[in-house]
């Protein structure tokens, strides 16, 4: 690890102030920066510790909903029994990531900023454009079964590798930033992340300095939620695919359907499309086959990861009819 | 013999005639006016220790190198096996993925601080009773880890196989094997371990 300097400063006024000098990284968990910074990808020059600033507390909000605060760890927000009742899906993709370990120590804020897994991005020794902006991809003569089907770039075919991300997605949240000039701004959950065109060393759009404060949960959707998860292994294991889906059918009629999808693009998927199919018709398998191929219209494979596009239409198509049914 | 001394070193996290080991004098920090090093307090098996360290220093670093406990095993040292599991405030980390740092004023038990008065904890003499280990190096990491998976499981915590996350979860084989998944053992002495932490409960609720 390369050297740094290390503050843990007691304000958030007083931290986004620290983190705005050049080298500087916030540091909350650590679970995945101190992991790349192991490997040499992060090589911050000066870490200002968060991870004691008062964001760790889940209220309710004023229109019925729930704001998380950025520190939450990720067992704080499984474990919170609002979160279990209301938003079962967001508690069923936490307990689906990672390890029980890993899930004391990670932070919500720090969740959604985790790099992707991309073995070549790990791999300081490969091109990555992600890494090291125009160096190239080696994912994409590499091997490539865990990468991306949908939204890739010729620049960048990675995949974002959170579970918690895709829930929040399908809930329509909102991320609470602090910015360096003081003030907060709020931003949808599907604008936090952006796909890779020809910059993929971004993962986000936040500015440099900008600290997610918290997550704001609106009040949960009606019907019946799930989030599933497939991967190679039957626990502690990155999804090779993942939905998460809301499903309101009344009188046999689909009145709402959200969805999104991990595993296959470079942020959390928000297949709206397939959303806007669903919406009207009847909540039967002929609807549901018809936004699984919605989902994957677009999709493109690589060399080794053709089955995702398969996959992601069947999860789609079994996640819906399960909520629809049983 | 060599089993048994292996047995010794992983169910109490010491090498066999070693005391409560004690500082290394030469794997001490640089002095306290190096520029960059932090000052840590750590309580550590209810013993406070001021550290001055290179602010790189793992929690897990800080535990073997500065404070000679090298009961907890550096495995992957990158989250993934679980050999480096302590109780950081009575919850369990991966002390290879922590700052020493980050945790100044904080609490951390390591395998060394579970057995009271000569007595070992529950479950290192359940893992000796099933023989929970081959190897034993992982064996720290996974009592810890039982330990804080135990404590979870009673506060209710949902796990990916709880089938219904409103209720409160069961201490069932498949609960146990998902709660653990962050403990890897090469040796394979899984069986053995889900026995262990199933038997350390014998006479519990639930």
């Amino acid at each position: 690890m390369r050297a740094f300097t290390y503050e843990r400063p007691d304000s958030i006024a007083a931290a986004v102030q620290a983190a705005s000098q050049p080298g500087a990284v916030f540091i909350a968990g650590g679970t995945n920066l101190l992991d790349l910074m192991k490997v040499d990808v992060e090589r911050p020059r000066h870490l200002v510790d968060v991870s004691r600033l008062p964001l760790r507390n889940i209220t309710e909000t004023d229109d019925g909903g729930l704001r998380v605060g950025a520190l939450a760890s990720n067992t704080d927000v499984a474990a919170d029994s609002r979160v279990r009742q209301r938003y079962p899906l967001l508690a069923q993709a936490v307990v689906n990531g990672a390890s029980a370990q890993l899930r004391n120590q990670a932070t919500t804020g720090g969740n959604l900023l985790q790099r992707t897994r991309c073995p070549y991005f790990y791999d300081v020794a490969m091109p990555c454009n992600k890494r090291k902006p125009g160096s190239g991809c080696s994912a994409l003569q590499g091997y490539n079964r865990m990468h991306a089907i949908l939204g890739a770039s010729t620049d960048c075919i990675a995949v974002h590798p959170s579970d918690m991300a895709v829930a929040m997605t399908a809930l329509h949240a909102e991320v609470e930033l602090h910015t360096p000039s003081g003030a907060d701004r709020r931003l949808p959950i599907s604008e936090l992340h952006r796909l890779p065109g020809e910059a993929p060393d971004h993962d986000t759009t936040l500015a440099p300095g900008e600290l997610i404060t918290a997550v704001i949960l609106p009040p949960a959707p009606s019907g019946r939620q799930v989030y599933r998860k497939v991967r190679d292994r039957a626990s502690y294991a990155f999804a090779l695919v993942s939905v998460a889906a809301v499903l309101d059918v009344v009188d046999g009629t689909v009145r709402d359907a959200r969805l999104a999808l991990g595993g296959v693009a470079h942020k959390p998927w928000h297949p709206r499309e397939a959303e806007r199919e669903l919406v009207g018709a009847p909540a039967q398998p002929d609807s549901f086959e018809t936004a699984g191929q919605a989902v994957v219209k677009d999709a493109e494979a690589q060399r080794d990861n053709e089955f995702k596009i398969p996959l992601a239409q069947r999860l789609v198509v079994r996640t819906l009819s399960d909520l629809a049914g049983g | 013999m060599l089993g048994m001394a292996s047995l010794v070193t992983a169910v109490l996290g010491r090498q066999l005639q070693a005391q409560q080991p004690q500082a290394n004098p030469s794997l001490q920090t640089k002095p306290a006016t190096a520029p960059g090093n932090v000052a840590v307090r750590l309580t550590v098996n209810g013993q406070v220790h001021d550290l001055t360290l290179d602010p790189r220093t793992t929690l897990l670093d800080a535990l073997r190198d500065h404070l000679g406990l090298t009961g907890t095993k550096k495995g992957c040292d990158h989250g993934q096996c679980g050999a480096c599991t302590v109780l950081v405030n009575g919850q369990r980390f991966n002390a290879c993925l922590s700052l020493a740092a980050q945790r100044d004023g904080e609490s951390v038990v390591t395998i060394e601080g579970l057995a009271e008065s000569g007595r070992l904890h529950p479950l290192q003499q359940a893992f000796i009773k099933h023989d929970g280990f081959q190897c034993g190096y992982c064996t720290p990491g996974q009592i810890c880890s039982a330990v804080g998976m135990l404590d979870e499981l009673e506060r209710g915590i949902p796990s990916a196989v709880s089938p219904h996350l409103a209720a409160a979860p069961e201490a069932s084989v498949d609960e146990i094997r998902e709660r653990m998944s962050g403990n890897i053992c090469r040796c394979s002495a899984y069986p053995n371990i889900v026995a262990a932490i199933l038997d350390s409960r014998a006479g519990r609720p639930g």
